[in-house]
């Protein structure tokens, strides 16, 4: 077994250690180079089995894990939403044990409610990825996060983090909290009283009802998307009054450190909760987090796949 | 019917001030006589000797769901009754939200024969407040109080018309009908699944403030001053709503009020496995609102402890925390929780009593709740020593969702009598 990462699943950051991150963080970081070789596959997962069980939609995060697989030479399978069973009434624990009965190794799970990653590790045999439960947590997105974060600042210890935007609705705020708050960083989410959950402060993080006041003097920039799909609609007035007062343009972005990175998990609503110029501009890392998601997610289905870490650093 | 001789137990009988050693004599379905050293009875009678144990008027339990008609697969009347025998009630009130809802008398004539035929206690129906209990318009209120309905309540949603609610509290009153609101300001709520506090923020999972309960009673209880309508809340929850009740105690304005041994024992916190058995509505509070429930049940801002007893078949809870319903079972777990709140000093045996029997009672204004001579001869025996662990599969209930599977309890019901006759009895006793 790799030293520092132990778990069976991985269900979220908030219990994980700063060596269990870190190992995951690391090993990502060796996985970068595969997707730059003339042929993007190594042999590590072979003969392994991974479902990637999406019963919500997703593009990027699906494509993410599926390339990941590939590259790890696992055999992917997708189960999405639109051709399960799940539309003919079947329960999440009937799916999920008809899956587990055909023997995967990994189940990769996107679903719209809290908690329904841990409760299929519960229920099945494989290791749980959970790829977004609801409002509650998305443990990759927090690591690949990360890895952008320590790769352009190399550190994230003493680094000041502002999350931005609809905090109550997202599972990407909650993770990035745990894991930024686990590895060190000054934390502060950003958005208007109706975006922040009550007692966010307590999950390791400063809470500012304004952004500008947030944006002084950050390292990372992070917005968030609005997630009109999920009814935050009727938590402000509308797009065009939520880009005037909370969405990044350059001037606020002038309040940060002027080597500030910008970050988004995407999909972005360009034009509400960002600038197009500043999306596009040289202080964005966007894509980058996409590029190095692909690698965190090769990380995390090597390590639960069984792999060890001095296994993959001798090869 | 025999006469039944309870010798030797400590005789708790707050409703007359009675708290000593002494025996019971019930003969012909009444309380016969309450002293020391009553003689033997002849030969066909049974004699049983209760040393260590309380014995009090039979428990009452303000609201029960015991899903007949229509959701059988959950729960009926049969099994239902049988699990409240065994937990020490004598009497239940059952919540009008089955299939069809509980609007009109041949529903309460269904009940109330089916409570005859299969029923271990008495039964004493709850009718709706609208038809349908859709909030819109009033339920024939005067026809079912006739065919033994004790009171209405929409149960399960809160009345959200204020006109509606303020006709029916006035309606009511012609008929000496208390109203039993579930106070919910649905558009509030937004079918959150718990609390919002410090918890749901760290699950991520939606939720609903308190003030969705207590601004509806906040409304309630300016309509029970425009009325002067009998009001009772049922599972009262947060500490926002113990205020406004104790307020409106001292202003002297008829209103009661019941908390659930869930909201007493649990907190918000105990969601943290997504466990579908801690989802009910209105859901586990914080730390701060278990706190002033049980000041207030130990001040008497609580009149009754009821147990929501809400019984679902697997179906409902083998599923995702927020898609599951909304309940949790209570009858055969109360009276040992209630007993864990004597040990814990926020209950006296004497106030268990009342908050259980005397209270419920006089709520309602059922008969029961008390032992005094001539009165219905109800009786429940605790043993507060018993120890024992809550074992879902040995209920007697149909459904085995309770947050307490598993947990170590003391005390428990030993013997339950109803009209004088003996509806469960603990193992040691062979009557």
């Amino acid at each position: 077994m790799t030293k520092g990462f132990t778990q069976r699943h991985l269900l979220g950051m908030e219990k994980l250690s700063r060596e269990e991150i870190t190992t995951i963080l690391d090993l990502g970081e060796r996985f970068l180079e595969i997707a730059d070789r003339p042929i993007k596959k190594v042999p590590t997962l072979r003969g392994k089995t991974v479902i990637n069980l999406f019963l919500e939609p997703s593009t990027r995060t699906r494509t993410s894990f599926e390339i990941a697989a590939k590259r790890l030479s696992a055999d992917g399978v997708n189960f999405t939403a639109s051709s399960s069973s799940t539309v003919k009434g079947e329960t999440l624990i009937d799916t999920a044990m008809n899956l587990d009965a055909m023997n995967p190794d990994i189940v990769v799970i996107r679903h719209a409610q809290a908690g329904s990653a841990l409760l299929l590790s519960q229920r099945i045999r494989a290791a749980i990825v959970n790829a977004g439960d609801g409002a509650h947590e998305h443990p990759t997105q927090a690591l690949l996060d990360a890895s952008t974060i320590r790769a352009h600042k190399k550190k994230i210890e003493g680094l000041t983090v502002v999350i931005c935007g609809d905090i109550d609705h997202s599972r990407v705020a909650r993770s990035n909290i745990f894991a930024l708050h686990t590895l060190g960083a000054h934390v502060r989410v950003a958005g208007p009283r109706s975006f922040l959950p009550i007692g966010v402060e307590n999950l390791g993080c400063q809470a500012y009802d304004r952004i500008e006041p947030a944006l002084e003097g950050a390292d990372v920039v992070m917005m968030l998307r609005i997630q009109l799909e999920r009814k935050a609609g009727n938590r402000f007035p509308n797009t065009r009054e939520y880009a005037r007062y909370f969405g990044l343009n350059p001037r606020r972005l002038a309040l940060a450190k002027p080597d500030a990175i910008v970050m988004h998990p995407g999909p972005m609503n360009r034009g509400v909760e960002i600038d197009p110029g500043v999306a596009d501009g040289p202080r964005s890392v966007i894509l980058e987090q996409v590029s190095r998601g692909v690698a965190i997610r090769m990380a995390v289905l090597y390590l639960l796949g069984g792999g060890s870490g001095e296994e993959w650093s001798k090869s | 019917m025999p006469d039944i001789l309870l010798r030797g137990g400590r005789v708790l009988d707050p409703a007359r001030e009675f708290d000593a050693e002494a025996d019971v004599l019930l003969k012909d379905g009444k309380v016969a006589a309450i002293e020391r050293g009553l003689p033997t009875p002849g030969k066909d009678s049974k004699v049983i000797d209760v040393k260590g144990c309380w014995v009090g008027p039979g428990l009452i339990d303000l609201h029960v769901h015991l899903r007949e008609p229509g959701q059988e697969y959950k729960e009926n009347i049969e099994t239902g009754t049988a699990a409240a025998a065994a937990g020490g009630f004598s009497a239940v009130c059952c919540m009008p939200n089955t299939s069809p809802p509980n609007d009109t008398r041949a529903v309460t004539d269904l009940i109330v024969q089916r409570a005859r035929e299969k029923g271990s206690v008495r039964v004493y129906p709850i009718g709706c407040i609208t038809q349908g209990q859709k909030g819109d318009a009033l339920a024939d209120m005067g026809e079912l109080q006739e065919a033994g309905c004790v009171a209405v309540s929409d149960d399960g949603h809160g009345v959200m018309n204020s006109e509606v609610m303020r006709r029916a509290l006035e309606y009511a009153r012609s008929f000496r009908m208390p109203i039993v609101q579930h106070c919910e300001d649905s558009t509030l709520s937004a079918g959150g699944a718990m609390h919002e506090g410090l918890a749901s923020t760290r699950f991520g999972i939606r939720a609903q403030p308190a003030a969705a309960e207590s601004s509806m009673l906040a409304r309630d209880l300016e309509l029970v001053v425009l009325t002067g309508g009998r009001y009772h809340m049922a599972h009262i929850s947060c500490a926002e709503s113990v205020r406004l009740i104790r307020e409106a105690k001292q202003r002297g304005l008829p209103v009661t009020c019941e908390v659930t041994p869930h909201n007493l024992m649990l907190t918000d916190e105990a969601c943290a496995g997504y466990d579908t058995f801690f989802k009910m509505n209105p859901p586990l509070r914080s730390a701060s609102d278990q706190a002033a429930l049980h000041e207030a049940l130990s001040d008497g801002t609580i009149d009754a402890i009821a147990t929501d007893h809400a019984p679902h078949s697997p179906v409902e809870k083998e599923v995702e925390f927020e898609q599951a319903a909304n309940g949790v079972i209570g009858l055969e777990t109360a009276l040992a929780l209630a007993v864990e709140l004597v040990g814990a000093g926020v209950l006296t045996p004497a106030k268990l009593v009342v908050r259980m029997s005397a209270g419920p009672a006089k709520v309602l204004g059922l008969p029961g709740g008390s032992l005094a001579p001539g009165a219905p001869a109800d009786v429940t025996v605790i043993d507060p020593q018993a120890a024992w662990t809550c074992d879902p599969t040995r209920f007697r209930s149909r459904a085995r969702n309770t947050p307490f599977g598993g947990r170590a309890m003391h005390g428990r019901a030993v013997l339950t009598v109803v009209g004088g006759t003996i509806v469960f009895s603990d193992e040691r006793f062979v009557v």
